[in-house]
């Protein structure tokens, strides 16, 4: 399948019903195999730090989430784009579903952050600038929340949406920089893909809970979506077929 | 953990916690539409023949 036909069939939300379904079970099961291998490494395995000692395994948690939860803003800002540019259905369901999950996720990063940061900073907050900018982000998650609820019609609710998505990305790369641009407490980031600043047998098990961590994602993003879908074609008659089927056992990703 | 224990059991029960909750939302959200989607087509079939 091209490119251009994949580009126009994602304007099916049948289709992508019909498609994810297999998908999102396999996301599922890979989400519950890599985060119980990598916790279990992370906590049982993994050998302890000269200097943070047992507190650093905070990190195989921490570092997912708050990575993640960019990743899901950025999902948005580029949902947002395809909304307001091609006008497409599935755009403003990944704008609806994934908000939830993104503020979940940079909640978590901030509190495991904060319990982290006490025995290693001696505080559990400080107004550092990768600490805040992270803080405007769960305010921009709460915001894209609260601005679909606010909006009666659900097109200018997802047009809203789609266009605090889009100007919010700005966010994006002040997190990323921030450790660079200013003067803070956090750590300076590295990159777990050009070169690791600590050994394989301590950063395996974190490269192996941020790919659980985004299968997760996908496995909650997907089964959303697919909910969505039912809900907004409720009335069409593939809906009414598929409501006539079994409840779907899926897997539980914990 | 050399007394870091509860610092780091705390982090990961609170993401476990999150974890379960997101997955139990969207499961559970869908039970729920099904089960009202179905009543409410077993309720329009029967109101025809009603009449």
């Amino acid at each position: 399948m091209s490119l251009k036909t994949l580009w126009h069939k994602l304007g099916s939300p049948r289709w992508f019903y019909e498609l994810s379904g297999p998908w999102t079970t396999g996301f599922g099961v890979a989400a519950a195999l890599l985060l119980a291998v990598g916790c279990v490494w992370a906590l049982a395995i993994a050998p302890e730090d000269y200097q943070q000692g047992n507190s650093y395994r905070i990190m195989y948690i921490h570092v997912p989430t708050a990575i993640l939860a960019q990743s899901v803003y950025m999902t948005l800002g580029v949902a947002g784009v395809i909304l307001l540019v091609w006008r497409m259905k599935l755009a403003d369901m990944v704008l609806a579903c994934a908000v939830p999950f993104g503020l979940w996720m940079t909640a978590l990063a901030l509190v495991t952050g904060a319990i982290w940061g006490k025995p290693t900073w001696g505080t559990w907050w400080v107004w550092d600038a990768r600490i805040v900018s992270m803080l405007v982000q769960l305010f921009l998650f709460f915001g894209l929340y609260a601005l679909r609820e606010a909006i009666p019609r659900a097109d200018a609710a997802g047009r809203a949406c789609a266009v605090l998505a889009i100007v919010g990305l700005v966010n994006i790369p002040i997190i990323k920089y921030s450790v660079d641009w200013w003067l803070t407490l956090h750590q300076p980031s590295s990159n777990l893909l050009t070169g690791p600043t600590m050994p394989s047998e301590m950063y395996l098990p974190l490269f192996v809970n941020i790919i659980g961590f985004y299968c997760l994602y996908a496995y909650v993003l997907l089964a959303s979506l697919r909910l969505e879908i039912l809900r907004r074609e409720e009335k069409t008659q593939w809906v009414q077929q598929q409501l006539q089927q079994p409840l779907p056992q899926q897997p539980q990703a914990v | 953990m050399g007394g870091h224990g509860l610092y780091v059991w705390l982090s990961y029960g609170l993401s476990f916690l999150v974890i379960g909750l997101l997955v139990w939302r969207v499961r559970s959200a869908r039970r729920a539409f099904v089960r009202q989607a179905r009543a409410r087509a077993q309720r329009l079939s029967a109101e025809p023949q009603a009449k």
